[in-house]
């Protein structure tokens, strides 16, 4: 049985990410010993000067990618809902990465198998994206949690918005 | 190798040949790289006396060895190099964002584009595929549009564009070469060389990984200048910006106003830092691995311009703003949006409208030469209207897309006492007359009046020194400062991130040794710093540059200034600018017409460029 703290992903705040690509250069960092964000299992995207946002794996329910998946090469972990990649099934044909709608499968160019985030597993400190944001604009969350933010922030604004029509 | 990529590509504009070479490994360590290692090359592929909108002057993109790793700020930032079509000695420009990273990642150190294309055309680096793309259908779009287009032909999102705009294509003095919409690579009419060229735009796309010879302490020290980076040396960027300066030279009456007529402005208030970021700003962005962000976005809110989105800092809100006497904030974010729209230098274009309306007001240009526009400073519309003229060349926009002191000389009628530039760059957001410091290092400048090039404003503006006195020992504050900043252009590092680097050139010799692998020391560093200012000294005197050029704009010379307060009446004598360049050419160890002795080039390990001073030091 899952418990709502346990399926947790990277998440970014679109008011405070401002497109510097550091999650991307510590992200290859960590996994490849490279700086070379197309290597990075987070990615920056700038639409233009006022959008920007770092976007990865959101560990879906039902995930899309292991659906497409002919090979049965990938599946997800039920605890944490990490998305397992295994090496030997995967012939990187891509359809997991049509089937993502965020992005978030990519192919490695050099070994030819799909990677994706796994929240740095092995690392101590946890994903190193989030620890070396410099805006604080990443962190680990549930469904739960952007829900929660989500009507906190609703509710706060509802009652500043008050505030000032009582001040007027 | 670590830091360095290795190679160097040469592209043949005239044939279409491209051909890879390595990097001359001495150049590196003793240029380091950025403007360093582009002026250097730019010499060996030059004659001297060349054209600067010729197809002979080659126009070279560097980056340096710090580019592409995640070091703050050090990652991102590119330069052109060439002979400048304004001062007609070296010109150079570095920009931020992303480019130059990518850049690295395909694999050079610095691209040579040579000779001149007959059709418009493109680069396109990818990785190590070099491809002339045809550029016809890009012609009179903005450099905004043209990297939309080429990303979009191209495919792929993550392609890094830099281009100029119509300006460069029409070969204005002032055009400039922009990436990301809003980075320009601004000053010296490096968009014109771009220009002459036929070509349009230079794309990239890089895959390859970066490294570092010494990781685990390179880790240390970018965890290190993180923190450094939320402390005070960067907390002006991080929050009101440059902007912040309006009221602090309006205050000590350093602003040059209403093209140097003034020397502080009346409606500053209007146009201040504090209100941009209040009424304009809607976010801070940051360039690639910057861990400072300091790129502040407008969006006008309301009027005629609503809607106008572009970035917006002090030098090009003086610029439009209050040299031009304009206290209308929409109408010079719109200004600063047309500059990037034409591809010219927003700090250069604001100095030449205040040259035009400068000139209509002294009676030099007339309602009619500008097509029925009242052209007095204040007027915001007539901002637009010139800046339209000059984007597009067409009207009195033709003349004055020259820049101030061709446009001056075309003009005639005295004119030339009313263009405010140095070497024929135009003058910046700092009044000279009060700032004597200052006021030396826009006068020795390589590439013309700058505040960029040495930084020395600081010790006027900060009190460390009477800054209406000048005086022995200013030629070493300018040449020490001078001698950074040419390493922070080399490196490449941004100028904002300077105060992060708390020991200075210890810092960053670490940084460059654990990056490169290479051992380096402050000491050498600090060597390469003066060589840097060196070689740029000897190309301006290939060139027939000297002593007389290292001069002050006319008004600061003959124009005390008028206004009431602490400074009223200053400016600075012939004698005190005799004074402060013996100052300073003694403290570089040149001899008195401004040449690099024998000794200091053997000194520098700079022999081989003896022979370009030789017969000027027998005289």
């Amino acid at each position: 049985m899952v418990k709502i703290h346990d399926k947790k992903f990277v998440s970014a705040d679109a008011e405070k990410c401002v497109g510097c690509q550091i999650c991307e250069y510590m992200c290859s960092w960590t996994k490849e010993k490279a700086f070379n964000p197309i290597k990075s299992r987070i990615r920056v995207v700038r639409v233009n000067q006022l959008a920007n946002m770092a976007v990865t794996c959101r560990r879906c329910e039902d995930p899309p990618c292991v659906a497409a998946c002919p090979r049965d090469a990938l599946k997800q972990s039920e605890d944490s809902g990490t998305i397992l990649v295994d090496d030997d099934k995967c012939n990187g044909c891509g359809w997991c990465i049509e089937a993502c709608d965020y992005g978030a499968v990519m192919l490695h160019f050099e070994s030819k198998i799909v990677y994706i985030c796994d929240l740095c597993k092995d690392e101590e400190g946890g994903p190193q994206c989030i620890k070396w944001c410099p805006e604080e604009a990443l962190s680990l969350v549930t469904s739960d949690i952007l829900a929660q933010k989500a009507r906190i922030s609703a509710v706060r604004k509802l009652f500043q918005d008050q505030k000032m029509h009582r001040e007027k | 190798m670590y830091g360095y990529a290795g190679k160097v590509l040469y592209i043949d504009l005239n044939t279409g040949k491209t051909w890879v070479e390595p990097l001359n490994q001495e150049y590196a360590k003793k240029y380091v790289g950025g403007i360093g290692l582009g002026m250097r090359l730019w010499l060996d592929n030059s004659k001297a006396g060349v054209d600067p909108l010729s197809p002979d002057n080659p126009l070279v993109l560097s980056i340096g060895p710090i580019s592409g790793t995640v070091f703050p700020t050090a990652g991102n930032g590119h330069s052109f190099v060439a002979k400048s079509p304004a001062t007609f000695g070296i010109g150079e420009a570095v920009a931020h964002g992303t480019f130059g990273s990518e850049l690295k990642r395909a694999g050079y150190d610095a691209v040579i584009f040579k000779g001149s294309s007959e059709k418009p055309v493109y680069l396109w680096l990818d990785d190590d595929s070099v491809q002339l793309m045809d550029a016809s259908h890009l012609l009179g779009k903005s450099p905004s549009e043209t990297e939309d287009i080429i990303k979009q032909d191209l495919g792929d999102y993550y392609v890094r564009v830099a281009a100029i705009g119509l300006a460069g294509e029409k070969l204005s003095r002032i055009a400039c070469i922009i990436n990301e919409k809003t980075r320009a690579a601004g000053r010296t009419g490096m968009g014109a060389v771009m220009g002459s060229k036929n070509l349009k735009a230079i794309a990239v796309r890089g895959t390859n990984d970066i490294r570092v010879a010494k990781p685990t302490e390179f880790i240390e020290m970018v965890k290190e200048f993180h923190e450094r980076m939320k402390g005070p040396a960067a907390q002006k960027y991080r929050t009101l910006g440059t902007s912040e300066n309006i009221l602090v030279h309006n205050a000590l009456q350093c602003m040059p106003t209403r093209n140097y007529n003034n020397a502080h402005f009346e409606n500053a208030k209007k146009v201040s830092g504090e209100y941009l970021n209040e009424k304009f700003v809607v976010k801070i962005i940051g360039c690639s691995s910057c861990a400072m962000r300091c790129e502040h976005e407008v969006v006008v809110p309301e009027g005629p311009y609503k809607g106008t989105l572009t970035r917006m800092e002090y030098e090009t809100l003086w610029a439009m703003g209050p040299y031009c006497g304009i206290d209308e904030l929409d109408a010079i974010v719109k200004g600063m949006e047309l500059c990037n729209y034409y591809g010219i230098d927003a700090i250069s274009a604001g100095v030449v409208v205040a040259f035009a309306m400068d000139c209509y007001e002294n009676g030099l240009l007339s309602t009619k030469d500008f097509d029925g526009l009242e052209a007095n400073f204040g007027n915001s519309e007539a901002l637009i209207q010139i800046l339209e003229k000059i984007g597009t060349r067409t009207g009195i926009g033709n003349i004055l897309a020259e820049g101030v002191r061709i446009a001056a000389q075309k003009i005639g009628k005295g004119a030339e006492k009313l263009a405010q530039h140095i070497k024929g760059l135009e003058v910046t957001g700092y009044d000279l007359r009060c700032l004597k410091t200052a006021a030396l290092g826009f006068a020795v400048s390589f590439r013309g009046a700058d505040h960029n090039r040495h930084g020395a404003y600081a010790f006027d503006v900060k009190g460390k020194v009477d800054r209406l006195k000048a005086e022995k020992g200013r030629g070493k504050l300018v040449r020490d400062m001078e001698d950074i900043y040419a390493l922070i252009d080399s490196l490449i590092v941004c100028k904002f991130s300077r105060g992060t680097y708390y020991k200075g050139l210890v810092d960053m010799a670490t940084l460059y040794t654990l990056v490169t692998g290479i051992e380096m020391t402050a000491e050498e560093l600090k060597k390469s710093g003066e060589r840097i200012n060196t070689v740029a000294r000897l190309i301006n005197i290939r060139e027939g540059l000297g002593r007389k050029d290292d001069t002050l704009p006319w008004k600061v010379l003959n124009l005390p200034i008028p206004d009431d307060g602490p400074v009223k009446g200053a400016y600075v004598t012939l004698d005190e600018l005799n004074l402060l360049l013996d100052d300073y050419y003694q403290s570089r160890g040149w001899n008195s017409n401004g040449i690099p002795t024998k000794m200091k080039l053997e000194e520098l390990n700079m022999n081989a460029l003896l022979k370009i001073v030789e017969e000027k030091l027998e005289v």
